[in-house]
């Protein structure tokens, strides 16, 4: 880790030898990334969604980011030696303008050779809106001198003050944000004479409106540009300012605001809002099962989703209504969800721990090989006619009755989130207490350095066993709710790809941290169901961001603060820093400052 | 754990059975369970004789074809495991990327009758295009995946791996299309070659023979000339080797390239033996050829080819021998657990493989 943060950080641009290699670099890197996105097909996918009706399209947007993330790059990592503007002007020019020219590359040959038959994304109608209507030759050449202007405004708006650069992006996110999710948020504005007449001033019919947009990037560049400016110091003082107490008041009260935003959110936003928070917390649920094994105790597990399974599997035996339950052919009695769920979470331990002992002595990536070929080992039994008298093979387990509590049957999937939501709580107050306790220590032991733990008493087959039985419980608890949510359960739902899911999103999140699996399940859970029409490019997203994130910020989007404070030690920050603090304590040197701001 | 502890802790001798504990138990239980299985299958499989003399021998024979386009596809792991100690976890869908752009090749040579009027210089079209792309594509992920985590040791450039297969899968997902398409089938291939009294499938032979040639090219490579010298030495110790001026990321970028070749040959051959292609098809072979590795001693080259001939094997008289016997309904449906469930074996009992001590020296 110490070495990847590294190169990651100490970027140090040497001198070049020519000016303009590095643009050409960086414009080629932007336009294989345009190029991309239009052969695999996630172009013409969000092109049809609106931001402003009739006037940028999601893919528009993404082609238009690019060309200024060109600009950006090729602004943020010049060398600090190299002046003027206008060679640099000139070096953004060529980067935007080369990485345009690799679409209008494309574009030409696409009209003179048919690829359709290879690349399926690549269509008639694809060219069409790349040369804007306007055929190919007009239109590569709009596309050429379009990438360089973007180019240099990317540029541009990179070296531009931030007072300015903030409240610009900030605006086009938000636009970008009530625009693409817009029918939700439709939805949500139905309330109240007041409300709608706001909504439809914002919005037409299929989106949003250049009216509406204007109005929003107003108001919220508007709103950070006053928040960089002044409130900002202001709050930050006021804050100061209070007593320990009252932070602490003004703590919980966010914290009440959260919940209660949380808690009410799926009733104003309706039954499909309700469905998507519902997977989400099922995935955090999952995540934080997964984050005691990988997070805390450093044992990458693949198979994870088996627990899952034995959850889904055991609530479905227990209480379905069909010729597979239990009851239908021996003497325990069909149970009801209630007694079913603790059942379906102790038989994932007891799965768990099984499935634990025989790889106690694996390690590393060995470790996660094994887990896989274990998961794999399930679903195929799961899955074969040899398991089919007890287990219904691949027909499945059907009518799974939903959970009632006295006569109220929590059927809709608001109710059904607030199950998960109630679970995920407990389920998070367990993980967060594991985490601070002995046993959470002693699994932090193990990841670090196996053998230091064991030579310090660290009982490592105790430990171990206890990661994977309670990882297990909480993926076994998801994994019941799970049953009673789809009301039928297939040997098909239970891939291996839920693994790496939940894998990914506590790997976005930040290993480690409970609070970063919220965020990675939002990102890579929430987000793919709320864009619905990029359900199959999820994977693409996830494997992306394994990758990225691992190059990046392997420490996650919303790391632990123990981890955080390992990574920065590691990578050397932490003493430099503490040595600036003392050097430089009430003189604020320009570079601090900057910093500051940045951050 | 060292060795010696890993020992101590699962190997029980009498004189301590006093510390025989519950792990100990498990693990025996599944070692006899095992044992079983395949003594008890065996036995039941061969009293009941269901099978005749010529059936095994197409089972023999299909695991012999079948593994030695494991062996291929191991060679690429070991190799990349000898010198980076990394797992390339999308070696299996590098091996795709081989079978897909070899099947735009054949579909056209298909469609013009290329490939029934000159079948010889067809298939050396299809695989040089199948080799090409695969090496390119193992190159490419080294360059833009792996590199950055050179040094890095733990979990990150194994995820990162992770993520790279899923990445390749979703990437020719989406340029592709998600179905399966059928790869040309032409007649010549069903002519039977005649083996020892039996007939065996041309397709079935040139398979084998196309995977030995291709591991006795690598075999002279990797023993006879510098840059194999410099991958074996660098795969020793590559402190050192860069120390003896040997440029270790050439090397690297090498041993990528070697592999992605074996890749895309496996990928041609495994195309033409199920005659289909899709965008998930890398990936059970890449885990069972990752098996293979291990159990031929990961970091040891005739290893894997020996460990995938025996995988092969294996999975495809397997469940025949040991499942039938026991009365398992449709065994063929548990190939694949058998296969696993030699990767987990393998790996837990036997992590440094059949024939290698030195690697699991290292890895302790």
């Amino acid at each position: 880790m110490s070495v990847l943060s590294h190169t990651a950080s100490a970027h140090h641009p040497v001198a070049e030898p020519s000016p303009f290699r590095r643009p050409v670099k960086i414009g080629l890197i932007f336009g294989a990334i345009a190029v991309y996105i239009a052969v695999v097909g996630i172009l013409p996918l969000i092109d049809a969604r609106w931001i402003v009706v009739d006037v940028v399209s999601l893919g528009d947007a993404a082609l238009i980011a690019i060309g200024l993330g060109a600009g950006a790059a090729v602004a943020r990592r010049r060398a600090p030696t190299s002046s003027g503007l206008a060679p640099l002007a000139a070096q953004a020019l060529l980067a935007g303008a080369i990485a345009g020219g690799m679409l209008a590359f494309l574009v030409i040959a696409m009209s003179l050779l048919d690829l359709r038959p290879i690349f399926i994304a690549l269509s008639p109608m694809l060219l069409e809106t790349l040369t804007f209507g306007l055929g190919v030759p007009l239109g590569s050449v709009i596309l050429i001198v379009s990438g360089a202007v973007l180019g240099v405004l990317g540029a541009a708006l990179s070296l531009g003050p931030v007072t300015i650069r903030r409240p610009i992006l900030i605006g086009l996110s938000f636009v970008l944000v009530f625009g693409v999710f817009q029918e939700l948020i439709q939805i949500m504005m139905q309330f109240g004479e007041l409300i709608g007449d706001l909504r439809e001033t914002l919005y037409t019919w299929e989106g949003l409106s250049l009216t509406g947009a204007a109005i929003i990037f107003v108001l919220s560049a508007g709103g950070a540009y006053l928040w960089t400016k002044s409130l900002r110091t202001q709050f930050h003082d006021r804050m100061a300012g209070l007593s320990p107490a009252q932070q602490a008041h003004v703590r919980t009260a966010k914290i009440i605001i959260g919940v209660l935003l949380v808690v009410l959110f799926p009733i104003l936003a309706g039954p499909y809002i309700g469905q998507v928070m519902m997977l989400v917390g099922l995935y955090v649920l999952m995540g934080m099962g997964l984050n005691l094994e990988v997070g805390l105790a450093g044992l990458l597990d693949l198979g994870f989703v088996a627990f899952f399974a034995v959850g889904a599997y055991t609530t479905a035996l227990l209480t379905a209504d069909s010729p597979h339950a239990l009851a239908a052919w021996t003497a325990i009695p069909s149970v009801s969800y209630w007694v079913a769920m603790p059942i379906a979470v102790f038989c994932s331990v007891i799965v768990g721990i099984l499935f634990g002992i025989p790889v106690l002595g694996v390690r590393g990536d060995y470790l996660a090989v094994a887990t896989m070929g274990l998961g794999e080992i399930v679903r195929v039994i799961v899955q074969s006619d040899m398991a089919a008298p007890l287990l219904a093979g691949a027909q499945g387990i059907l009518q799974i009755p939903k959970p009632k509590i006295g006569s109220l049957e929590l059927s809709d999937p608001v109710s059904l989130f607030y199950l998960t939501l109630v679970s995920s709580a407990i389920a998070a107050y367990f993980a967060w207490r594991l985490e601070n306790s002995r046993l959470g220590r002693a699994w932090m032991a193990v990841r670090d350095d196996e053998d230091v733990a064991q030579a310090l008493g660290i009982n490592l087959v105790k430990v171990k066993l206890l990661a994977y039985g309670l990882g297990a419980a909480f993926a076994g608890l998801a994994g019941s709710i799970f049953a009673v949510m789809l009301t039928s359960i297939y040997p098909s739902s239970f891939q291996l790809l839920i693994s790496i899911n939940v894998l990914a999103l506590i790997i976005v999140g930040g290993m480690g941290s409970l609070p970063g699996v919220v965020v990675g399940a939002i990102a890579l859970v929430g987000l793919p169901e709320l864009l619905r029409e990029f359900g199959e490019y999820r994977y693409l997203f996830y494997g992306a961001a394994l990758i990225i994130m691992m190059r990046i910020k392997p420490e996650g989007l919303w790391p632990s603060v123990t981890r955080q404070r390992e990574l920065r030690a590691a990578a050397g920050e932490l003493e430099e820093e503490e040595e600036a603090q003392e050097l430089g304590a009430g003189v604020e040197t320009p570079s601090f400052a900057t910093q500051g701001l940045e951050k | 754990m060292s060795d010696a502890a890993v020992s101590r802790a699962f190997i029980p001798k009498l004189s301590s059975l006093s510390r025989f504990t519950f792990v100990d138990v498990v693990l025996w239980a599944l070692r006899i369970g095992v044992v079983v299985v395949v003594v008890g299958g065996t036995i039941g499989t061969l009293i009941k004789a269901r099978y005749g003399a010529a059936q095994w021998f197409d089972f023999l024979v299909f695991g012999v074809t079948i593994g030695s386009v494991y062996a291929l596809v191991a060679l690429g792991y070991t190799m990349v495991y000898g010198v980076l100690r990394l797992i390339n976890f999308a070696h299996g869908d590098i091996m795709m990327t081989g079978a897909f752009s070899g099947y735009f090749v054949a579909s056209s040579f298909a469609e013009s009758g290329f490939l029934d009027t000159n079948p010889v210089l067809a298939m050396l079209g299809i695989l040089a295009v199948a080799v090409t792309t695969s090496t390119l594509i193992a190159v490419l992920t080294e360059r833009l995946a792996y590199r950055p985590f050179r040094r890095v040791r733990g979990l990150a450039p194994l995820i990162c791996a992770i993520g790279v297969s899923f990445f390749l899968e979703q990437t020719f997902r989406g340029a592709f299309g998600s179905g399966v398409r059928a790869y040309p089938d032409p007649k010549w291939q069903k002519n039977t070659v005649d083996v020892f009294g039996f007939g065996v499938p041309l397709v079935e032979v040139l398979v084998v023979a196309a995977a030995l040639v291709s591991m006795l090219v690598l075999y002279v490579i990797v023993q006879r000339t510098r840059m194999g010298t410099a991958m074996r030495a660098v795969s020793e110790d590559s402190d050192t080797a860069a120390m003896m001026g040997i440029d270790v990321n050439k090397v690297v970028v090498f041993t990528f390239a070697l592999g992605g070749a074996m890749a895309g040959i496996a990928g041609v051959c495994y195309a033409f033996v199920f005659k289909q292609v899709y965008f998930f098809m890398g990936f059970t072979p890449g885990i069972k050829a990752f098996g293979a590795a291990v159990l031929g001693g990961i970091g040891s080259v005739p290893g894997a080819m020996i460990g995938g001939l025996f995988l092969g094997l294996v999975e495809s008289v397997g469940p025949a021998l040991f499942l039938d016997g026991i009365g398992i309904p449709a065994p063929y449906q548990l190939r694949d657990l058998i296969a696993f469930t030699l990767l987990i074996m393998v790996l837990i009992f036997r992590p440094y493989g059949i024939f290698g001590e030195r690697m699991a020296k290292k890895r302790a």
